[in-house]
């Protein structure tokens, strides 16, 4: 009886003694954010400024700034954007919606989850041998933007996905039931009941693309750009220009990347307001993003 | 009548065409990888490409013994698979069997976070704040080495590792679970000896597609780990990954065609190859634990 009691008792230390340690772990993560955030906020805080915002890049370490890179990377995901949201978006309804059961609706899974793990390095390197050398778009912001639109796609339709997914499946009966075409469901029903999945995916896939700087470097996006893409606008008809899609650029985690490979220390400090710039950027958007969810969750009841 | 049909067939095969053009990405990238590579592979025997301990293809008697990038890559693999394993398991034990509901919604979105953060800052960090760090606790370690961007790595995936682990977890069905504990186990019993070994293979498709991403990850390592195409298995010295080595040719102005430019293609092939099957056999037990339950 006594070897019971104490046979519990140690079986209860343990158990408590394991929520303790998994508390821990949960927060080695976040603990590591905090202070990399802090780390980051006491390095490059001082060198913030609107001349650092509004400079080009200088062989001066304070009089440096980000104004090409953060230009470049606006153009960027615009063209990302533009290819990454409709491709993804269709392609996730004809999956949900449309697709059979069948082997090419399995190999087109199959597919997607190992696009989804693909390194992004590998991106990269497609869009040098297919958009630089194959259709001669050159080292320019629409190569770029492709290449980063590639690389979102698969987050893209996995989260359009699930979002359709989640639409219990009496919804559409009564919309057939009603008499009307499989597209009409889709463009009455589906979309907007799953457009806040479908945001939150989309805005995911973006903040994931302005941080890449693998993919970029390899297509060979200048580091040191003294001079901003042509304006889209022009004095003249038809008063838009595209000509900057085929501008060379640089973006802003090439930018960083190119100050925190220098040795000197001026630029690491540069280094580390640009940081602060991009992890501003990024957490917003996510922050965005949850919150998206989070609205769409309460206000759609089954 | 007609025209809604052919509108709606028009509609359909658009969205048809969308879905299959990530087969037409696959595809492009197996053919530009292997094209260029074929190029490579022409003036260099793919035995000496996949044996030789040298790898200095930018020098003036270039060497092409792939097997430096590898071990590099494997290395740090190896140390960020250190951190994340355990870590992410336990994390995952914990917001599965132990945390309260409302903690666990607080804390996954967090967590996410870690992984929204640019790699290039975390590259920065490893640098110049972890790296100086660890000098301090070991004097020999190396300005530019292994084990400080591996570190790095390795709390980067935690996320990765944890919530595929967690979902995995939670799909074991709850009777399971209210067996274990009407036999009087502890939640640490029942979450070791019950839950894990039912949710095995969707945690090892977690632990695979961790390892996945460690052997992908570019910024970090090219930034701390030195660019040193190094055969060793010491991470205090300088190393370079298969990733790496294309970011420093790709910095510098290599001429379409030349067998410098061919060399980052074969090092991709080599990189999609190694992960590609990784994420196959992932994908495969990650469908199993769906069927099982």
């Amino acid at each position: 009886m006594e070897d019971i009691k104490k046979k519990i008792k140690e079986n209860e230390l343990k158990d408590h003694i394991f929520a303790i340690i998994g508390l821990m772990s949960t927060f080695v993560g976040l603990i590591l954010l905090f202070v990399l955030f802090v780390d980051l906020f006491i390095d490059g805080a001082p060198r913030l400024s609107y001349k650092f915002l509004t400079s080009f890049p200088s062989r001066f370490p304070d009089e440096a700034g980000i104004l090409s890179a953060l230009v470049g990377t606006f153009l960027v995901m615009l063209v990302t954007a533009f290819a990454a949201i409709p491709l993804g978006v269709g392609a996730g309804i004809y999956l949900e919606e449309y697709a059979r059961k069948n082997w090419l609706t399995n190999i087109l899974e199959i597919n997607i989850s190992n696009l989804a793990g693909v390194p992004s390095i590998i991106y990269g390197l497609l869009a040098l041998g297919l958009f630089v050398y194959f259709f001669r778009l050159g080292e320019s912001i629409l190569t770029g933007g492709l290449a980063l639109a590639l690389l979102i796609l698969p987050i893209v339709i996995m989260s359009t996905r699930e979002a359709i997914r989640a639409i219990p499946n009496s919804i559409r009966e009564a919309s057939y039931a009603l008499g009307a075409t499989k597209w009409q469901t889709v463009q009455w029903h589906i979309l907007p009941y799953s457009i806040g999945g479908i945001l939150t995916g989309i805005i995911i896939g973006l903040s994931r693309a302005i941080g890449e700087t693998a993919p970029i470097i390899t297509v060979g996006a200048l580091t040191f750009i003294a001079f901003l893409p042509t304006s889209p606008f022009s004095s003249d008809f038809p008063f838009l220009s595209f000509k900057w899609l085929l501008d060379p650029f640089t973006v802003l985690p090439i930018q960083m990347f190119n100050w925190v490979s220098r040795p000197q220390k001026e630029f690491h400090l540069n280094a580390a307001a640009a940081g602060i710039i991009l992890m501003v950027m990024t957490l917003i958007m996510n922050a965005l993003a949850i919150y998206i969810r989070y609205r769409f969750r309460k206000k759609i009841k089954w | 009548m007609l025209k809604k049909k052919i509108k709606e067939n028009i509609i359909e095969t658009s969205l048809f065409l969308c879905a299959i053009f990530s087969i037409f990405i696959t595809v492009s990238i197996v053919i530009v990888l292997s094209y260029e590579s074929f190029g490579f592979f022409k003036k260099i025997p793919i035995i000496e490409f996949l044996t030789g301990t040298e790898w200095t293809p930018l020098f003036a008697e270039p060497k092409f013994g792939i097997l430096p990038l590898v071990t590099g890559t494997l290395l740090i693999t190896f140390i960020a698979l250190l951190v994340a394993l355990p870590v992410g398991l336990i994390t995952a034990v914990y917001l599965s069997e132990y945390a309260p509901h409302k903690f666990r919604e607080t804390v996954k979105p967090m967590l996410e976070l870690l992984e929204a953060v640019p790699t290039v800052v975390y590259g920065y960090f490893a640098l110049l704040f972890l790296t100086p760090i660890l000098q301090k606790i070991i004097p020999d370690l190396a300005g530019f080495n292994a084990l400080s961007p591996g570190i790095i790595i390795g709390i980067m995936i935690i996320p990765y590792v944890s919530s595929v682990s967690e979902d995995a977890m939670r799909a074991v069905p709850m009777h399971i679970r209210e067996g274990s504990y009407a036999m009087g186990a502890t939640k640490f019993q029942t979450a070791f000896k019950v839950i894990i070994p039912a949710a095995f293979s969707g945690i090892a498709a977690a632990f695979i597609m961790g390892i996945s991403r460690a052997i992908g990850e570019t910024m970090v390592v090219a930034i701390a780990a030195g660019m040193m195409p190094n055969f060793t298995a010491n991470p205090f010295e300088p190393i370079q990954t298969l990733t790496a080595y294309i970011v420093q040719v790709s910095l510098g102005d290599v001429p379409h065609g030349t067998i410098e430019y061919q060399t980052i293609f074969a090092a991709g092939i080599t990189l999609f190859f190694m992960t590609l099957i990784l994420n196959i056999i992932g994908y495969w037990l990650k469908k199993r634990i769906r069927e099982l339950y």
